[in-house]
């Protein structure tokens, strides 16, 4: 089992009435309220608290990038990557990933993970994604070409990292007149790359046919046993078995000494109003080209209000049906191993703080988690046979089937 | 071809390997009229109205209103190259003659684009609430900002006439098909957004006689375009239609529709 530690950076010193206000969180919320002081503040608390979860047992950070709201300060995931290359030890580097079809120049993604596996002796792991909706708007990327350029960045990245230069790319949407760049990564064949989603059928159909792992994201118990039906489905129809070294889930999950007081951080998960992303214009999130045409009926009625989010659900709901966990270590322990059980995961991100949180309660957190909770994770794993894909050995992906390894005398 | 009991037939034209719906109607010389970027309803009041005095030709654009869309096509140019083919075909096997068009909105910027390629093709040219230049001072309202409903709804300078042509609350399939509209708007016009910076420097050209329309409420075009339109076109004249705002043909059809069979009979 591969456990990661998890925080989406939130600024929660964002002046939450002035949101109420202007009726909305994200995207087009005034930048004047963000308050660099606080921010230089959080940042190295984060920091602080992705050296702890090293500290307490995590074999892992995650890592992810937003734009134009405060519910996610970091705007770059690689320059976190980047710091943490250099100030960790041990974790694995995942990012959740960089957004592909944001990149004009998918070579300088190249290279700056190439540097970064470097940096890190070999410890990255490079997910992409197709970024969030407001994101295209956010960076004035067409979302109606996003699905295209997310694929087409990605095998540019990965023609890069494997093939030597120089090549001309002439694409749909890259051109390329020299692409070599000088710096590749140091695991080979390449790092491995995991694909993280919630809702779209065809990233799920997409990463079954690389033989990516696929990382849920906090979805319904339910829902995320469909996602790996169709994984299943889709890898034996492309020659594999598919099983847990292909399955990640990330949990929302708050641990605290006493069941009030978790359940008080917890709330704290529902702080952008609800909406993870923000209290936003559906449309922003939803612009047309992006989604799924299949969903396309409910998306139209999403954005003119006719039905709530097909995304979300009220925090009772979530809690629930487990999408948040929260209690003491002796409560949540036998929730998480109803959620191995069910949906036999190897790889499991803890998304465990979120909003006004105190770094000192986040910390809190992070220890009982890595000290009770971990522990009592990694002993269900053996007996529930979910190996990683790192224990497992599996390949890196269909194209080039052999673990991924740092190349040379370099050890970990 | 279909022949409805309202007079209109629709026959299917390929051009560029897809198929282009084109509705027509009327009897006497053609006159091809470009629908918004929201598409188009058919039948129209406007459209009528023109077809008691022209044959009136009324393509759907690829990827609008159902039609084919062409994943190759990246720019509004490319569909006035559309366009202009299907104009050759036109006259090679229909002999319709001298052809007048009428843009409405991104209709007009297509229009214009059709002028700047070749800029002898039409009797008259028709621009109303035309897209494809830049503001100097305002924007042209992003349509990716706001719901599909705010947006039409922003083209109207009078409530009650979007409630009464759509409905107020409009069908889930029409939001659907405006969603549609809205995607290929977005491949083709996403960046920069509703205009072509070179446009401008290839209307110098065009031979036709231009009209110039334009909502004086028009909040998703702002009226300095029309200005600038009837500045750049050689033989241009600028009309406003007051009380009217961005689809001034559902606005006020009859005046336009008037306005329209004056300059182009």
């Amino acid at each position: 089992m591969h456990l990661m530690y998890f925080t989406e950076q939130p600024m929660s010193a964002y002046p939450a009435d002035k949101g109420r206000e202007f009726g909305a969180t994200a995207l087009m919320f005034s930048n004047k309220h963000f308050d660099p002081v606080a921010g230089s503040r959080l940042y190295n608390e984060y920091l602080e608290h992705y050296r702890l979860a090293e500290d307490v047992g995590f074999d892992g950070i995650m890592l992810n990038e937003h734009h134009n709201a405060p519910f996610c300060m970091q705007a770059k995931c690689n320059v976190f990557a980047s710091i943490l290359a250099a100030t960790t030890k041990r974790v694995k580097i995942v990012l959740l990933g960089n957004p592909l079809p944001l990149a004009e120049n998918p070579v300088r993604l190249a290279e700056e993970l190439a540097m970064i596996d470097m940096v890190s002796r070999g410890r990255l792991v490079s997910g992409f994604v197709r970024g969030g909706g407001q994101e295209q708007l956010a960076t004035g990327v067409n979302p109606a070409f996003n699905r295209e350029r997310f694929e087409e960045a990605h095998d540019l990245i990965v023609k890069a990292w494997t093939q030597p230069g120089p090549f001309r790319w002439e694409g749909t949407h890259y051109q390329h007149r020299v692409v070599n760049p000088w710096a590749v990564p140091l695991q080979k064949p390449h790092p491995r790359v995991w694909i993280p989603g919630v809702l779209s059928k065809e990233t799920i159909v997409w990463a079954a046919r690389k033989r990516y792992p696929y990382i849920a994201l906090s979805t319904e118990i339910e829902a995320t046993k469909k996602i790996w039906e169709q994984y299943d489905r889709v890898a034996a129809e492309t020659g594999y078995a598919g099983g847990p070294e292909y399955r990640g889930y990330l949990q929302r999950c708050h641990v605290a000494e006493t069941e009030e007081k978790a359940m008080q951080n917890a709330q704290q998960f529902m702080w952008m109003q609800g909406e993870f992303t923000g209290l936003a214009h559906p449309v922003w999130s939803t612009p047309s080209g992006y989604f799924s045409p299949s969903y396309r009926s409910a998306f139209v009625e999403y954005a003119v209000g006719r039905r709530s989010n097909p995304r979300g659900a009220a925090f009772e709901e979530q809690i629930k049906n487990q999408q948040i966990v929260a209690g003491t270590p002796k409560t949540v322990i036998p929730k998480l191993r109803r959620l191995l059980e069910e949906t036999r995961p190897s790889i499991m991100g803890f998304w465990a703080a979120d909003g006004f949180v105190s770094s000192e309660d986040t910390k809190k957190c992070i220890r009982l988690l890595g000290e009770e909770v971990l522990p009592a994770l990694r002993e269900f794993a053996k007996e529930l046979d979910l190996w990683s894909p790192f224990e497992a050995n599996s390949p890196v992906s269909m194209q080039f089937q052999a673990p991924a390894q740092p190349a040379g005398a370099t050890t970990i | 071809m279909s022949t409805p009991a309202d007079g209109w037939t629709t026959e299917t034209i390929p051009i560029a390997g897809l198929a282009t719906p084109v509705a027509r109607a009327g009897q006497g010389p053609p006159l091809l009229i470009l629908h918004h970027d929201i598409g188009s309803l058919r039948p129209l009041p406007f459209y009528d109205a023109l077809a008691r005095r022209f044959t009136v030709l009324v393509p759907s654009h690829p990827g609008y209103d159902g039609a084919e869309r062409g994943d190759w096509i990246r720019n509004v140019r490319d569909v006035a190259a559309i366009y202009q083919w299907m104009l050759g075909e036109l006259a090679a096997t229909r002999a319709v003659g001298p052809i007048s068009v009428v843009g409405l909105g991104f209709g007009g910027w297509i229009a214009a684009e059709m002028a700047a390629l070749a800029p002898r093709t039409f009797h008259r040219l028709v621009l109303v609430g035309a897209m494809g230049l830049k503001p100097e001072r305002g924007e042209i309202a992003d349509q990716a900002l706001v719901s599909y409903i705010d947006y039409v709804r922003l083209g109207f300078a009078d409530q009650r006439t979007f409630d009464r042509v759509f409905g107020a609350e409009p069908p889930t399939r029409l939001l659907e098909q405006w969603d549609l509209n809205r995607e290929m708007t977005f491949r083709i016009a996403w960046k920069p957004y509703m205009y072509n910076p070179t446009l401008p420097h290839l209307l110098g050209g065009v031979a036709a006689p231009s009209l110039v329309v334009w909502g004086r409420d028009d909040r998703i075009v702002p009226l300095e375009c029309g200005e600038r339109f009837a500045k750049i076109l050689p033989r241009a004249r600028l009309e406003i239609v007051e009380g009217a705002g961005h689809f001034v043909e559902m606005e006020k059809p009859d005046e336009l529709a008037r306005l329209v069979a004056d300059f182009a009979s």
